[in-house]
């Protein structure tokens, strides 16, 4: 059998979760770190962030209109998806999936900003012309109300949606983890500390977007970068890491030292199939460099421009790493055998529903629904009305 | 054939009758089968099995399995003396057309171990299922509603024994159902009716007058991967430590 | 509450919540199959759906009730318990139709071989030859009747073929 070393379970060859699967928890991991970016102005209350706080809520919007499409695309009958909602099984994690998602995207993330943004859109209902106008006024859901009181119960209830939204957006994807954590049969995927490590490292992916975002569109503006605002955003960002990396070593510690049925076979699979996407990328360019950088930035004083290369290629970084390690949990459990006693191969495909081509344009989507958001709801008061009033 | 023609018009018409009364009987219409009478498994014998691979021809041929997907196969293991941990494991086309010829004088114990879905009481694969399409039936056949499932494999993922699959054309998961539509109505199933020797038999643990009872009460009997704690149904006699 | 009127927008924003509540709830009616829930969190029609595929062996004691010389024949040989379709196949359309639909005779030389071959592999006590030595090409059923084997066994006696690898 071609692609086959040692012995598979001749149904085990074949891999069903494609990078679709990779790329679903890579999405909503995006979402879960911009909101708790977010959260840490709204409710932390960590003021020097505040300029990326509308921005996170907007990409946490785009990333999350985006996430159900692998999913959708995965499926072998994607039509009979609504099952999830009318009979969901109450002892599968996945079948939380259709309610938490829904929960999130309407009751925390367009809950919280619309609140945020209702003054605008008000204002915007009134101003604007033509199909932007109807726009807006639906979004107003017919209420001009913004006077002091209307806005002041719209902050504080908003404080509680972010509150909420904290853990809501860790069941958003800590279920992820935990789909692949309960999965006894698989021991690569089956631990406690899975749910965990997603989380953690969803943060650092979904911080460092949002910090990239925010100084790419800055620059783009013609604007001043708020360095404050940034090195605050680096410092949380490899705070977060530093936790992220401990988990993931205490996993890769514990199973070399408890050395279980499992750990030869995984061991290989770790330094010959996964050699490069593990150990060179996520381990030690994508996680030890950074973080060696970011030290480097906290202890040392060097000059903005020196600074701003650094949060760059280690934002870069960081999100190829997270990314890395989702394939590596997701492929990664799909290329050993359950039998302990052989490997298999990832032929992904290129153009077909599953393939390549699928994966990079549904990571390019959510950035062409982030720039439909931004031009919607201009997150940078000082141009917004001026922007939007001029008929889009 | 010594059937002469005055016998065909006798046993013509009542073979015909009883294969239709035969086929007709479905669980819950038929009053001969009732669910709740039975409470299905397997047995495996595995010194009795020679690695013909006639149950992997019956049931693709019963259950129309797609190539290169298996409801049932059979592994050959080859154990050198001591080292059970990794023993030599293959199964060509998962033993459809039976294994290689091992010359005389090898070294090592040789044997053949037929797989198959072990229809657990506690099936992980159930438990992990989003909208309820895989089940087990209230006479323990775990089966898969193919109406219903929507091909997200996360079934195929839980399962500790690779015993499932997403069929290639209809996109649904797939595996073996104990020849459900066989076995509820009074035969066995089709790889356990092939078995030239009865290395496969088919069990009905609620049956008192079923000869696994006696069986293991006379014989040690093992289940595949026990630490799973899957309430596996199918019975292994003589199953070596080095079976993965 | 003082604040209530100011709070309108926010019952607006519910009030989409409770409409697609309901909504949701009626199509659920509609929706879902009604033997879901039976016996389980399972569409229990899907049981019967099963139960009613079509059967390709009939097994064996179709054969016998009409073939009732074979299955004389048998009961004494070493192939007693090997099943008429093992050799010939499925044939429940046979038994269905038996006039229209006539099984094919097997080739020996590539159906005993299956099982006989000898292999290392197989059970020390199971009979295996080696096929070239054994029979030199000559086919099986010359010597053997595939409905009792052993030799000179045609009659019930009990000449057994003993194996083992050449």
């Amino acid at each position: 059998m071609s692609g086959v070393e040692g012995y598979m379970y001749p149904n085990e060859i074949t891999l069903y979760w494609s990078v679709l699967i990779v790329l679903y928890p890579y999405i909503t991991g995006l979402v879960a770190g911009a909101f708790i970016l977010a959260s840490l102005e709204r409710v932390f209350r960590v003021e020097a962030v505040k300029p990326t706080y509308r921005l996170a809520l907007l990409t946490a919007l785009a990333f999350l209109l985006d996430a159900p499409l692998p999913l959708i695309m995965h499926l072998g009958h994607p039509l009979r998806s609504p099952e999830m909602y009318f009979t969901p099984h109450d002892t599968s994690a996945m079948a939380m999936f259709g309610y938490v998602y829904l929960w999130y995207l309407m009751a925390v993330l367009v809950f919280e900003i619309w609140l945020d943004y209702r003054r605008e859109i008000v204002l915007l209902s009134q101003k604007s012309k033509g199909l932007m106008r109807v726009v807006y006024k639906i979004m107003t859901l017919g209420s001009s109300n913004v006077s002091e009181r209307a806005l002041h119960i719209d902050e504080k209830v908003g404080w509680i949606v972010t509150l909420v939204g904290i853990p809501s957006a860790f069941l958003l994807h800590g279920y992820v983890g935990f789909i692949f954590g309960s999965i006894k049969a698989n021991p690569w995927w089956s631990s406690p500390l899975m749910p965990v490590v997603f989380i953690f490292s969803a943060m650092v992916s979904g911080i460092a977007a949002v910090m990239m975002l925010y100084m790419a569109l800055t620059k783009l503006r013609g604007q001043k970068i708020d360095m404050r605002c940034v090195d605050t955003v680096a410092m949380y960002m490899f705070y977060i890491f530093i936790i992220d990396f401990s988990l993931e070593m205490l996993d890769l510690i514990h199973r070399i030292y408890e050395a279980d049925e499992s750990f030869r076979s995984l061991d290989f699979m770790v330094h010959t199939k996964l050699y490069f996407s593990q150990i060179v990328l996520q381990i030690f360019l994508g996680t030890l460099l950074p973080l060696v950088l970011l030290f480097i930035t906290q202890i040392v004083k060097l000059t903005e421009p020196v600074r701003k290369r650094i949060y760059v290629f280690c934002g870069c970084m960081i999100l190829i790493s997270v990314f890395a390690m989702r394939w590596n949990v997701v492929i990664g459990g799909q290329l050993f055998s359950k039998s302990f006693l052989g490997y298999t191969t990832y032929k992904m495909a290129l153009v077909t529903r599953e393939g390549l081509l699928a994966a990079i344009g549904l990571t390019i989507l959510p950035l062409l629904f982030l720039w439909v958001l931004l031009k919607l709801l201009p997150p940078w008061p000082e141009k917004s009305l001026h922007e939007a009033a001029s008929g889009d | 054939m010594n059937i002469s023609r005055r016998h065909i018009l006798i046993l013509l018409p009542a073979a015909a009758v009883a294969w239709k009364h035969v086929l007709a009987g479905t669980p819950e219409d038929s009053p001969n089968y009732r669910m709740s009478d039975h409470w299905w498994g397997m047995l495996i014998d595995i010194p009795k099995c020679i690695g013909c691979g006639n149950c992997v021809r019956a049931c693709q041929t019963e259950n129309d399995v797609p190539d290169g997907h298996f409801r049932t196969w059979v592994e050959r293991y080859h154990r050198t003396d001591w080292h059970l941990e990794n023993p030599e494991v293959i199964s060509p086309d998962g033993g459809k057309e039976g294994f290689p010829v091992v010359p005389a004088g090898a070294e090592g114990d040789y044997f053949f171990v037929p797989k198959m879905c072990n229809h657990c009481t506690d099936s992980p694969c159930t438990q992990v299922c989003p909208v309820g399409a895989t089940f087990i039936s209230p006479d323990g056949v775990v089966l898969v509603d193919q109406k219903y499932c929507l091909g997200c494999a996360y079934c195929v993922q839980a399962c500790p024994y690779g015993c499932r699959y997403i069929h290639p054309q209809k996109h649904v998961a797939d595996k073996c159902t104990l020849c459900y539509h066989r076995i509820t109505k009074g035969l066995t199933t089709a790889c356990c009716e092939a078995c030239p020797t009865g290395a496969r038999q088919l069990a009905d643990l609620k049956n008192p007058n079923d000869p696994i009872h006696e069986f293991l009460k006379t014989h040690s009997v093992q289940v595949l991967k026990p630490q799973m704690a899957t309430g596996a149904k199918a019975f292994y006699n003589g199953l070596d430590g080095s079976v993965r | 509450m003082s604040g209530l009127k100011d709070a309108g927008h926010l019952f607006r924003f519910a009030g989409l919540f409770v409409i697609a509540f309901l909504v949701f709830l009626v199509v659920r009616g509609y929706v879902v199959p009604k033997s879901f829930g039976r016996y389980g969190h399972y569409r229990a029609a899907a049981i019967d759906e099963i139960a009613a595929h079509p059967v390709k062996f009939a097994g064996h004691q179709s054969c016998e009730s009409c073939h009732t010389d074979i299955a004389a024949t048998k009961t004494k040989g070493a192939h007693a318990h090997v099943n008429c379709e093992a050799c010939h196949g499925a044939l429940a359309s046979h038994a269905d139709d038996p006039t229209s639909v006539a099984p094919m005779k097997p080739d020996t030389a590539v159906l005993c071989a299956r099982c006989h071959t000898a292999s290392a592999a197989k059970p020390k006590n199971f009979p295996q030859v080696d096929p070239a030595d054994h029979s030199g090409g000559v086919p099986c059923q010359t010597c053997h009747n595939p409905h009792s084997p052993a030799i000179g066994a045609d009659t019930g006696t009990t000449t057994a073929a003993t194996g083992g690898a050449k």
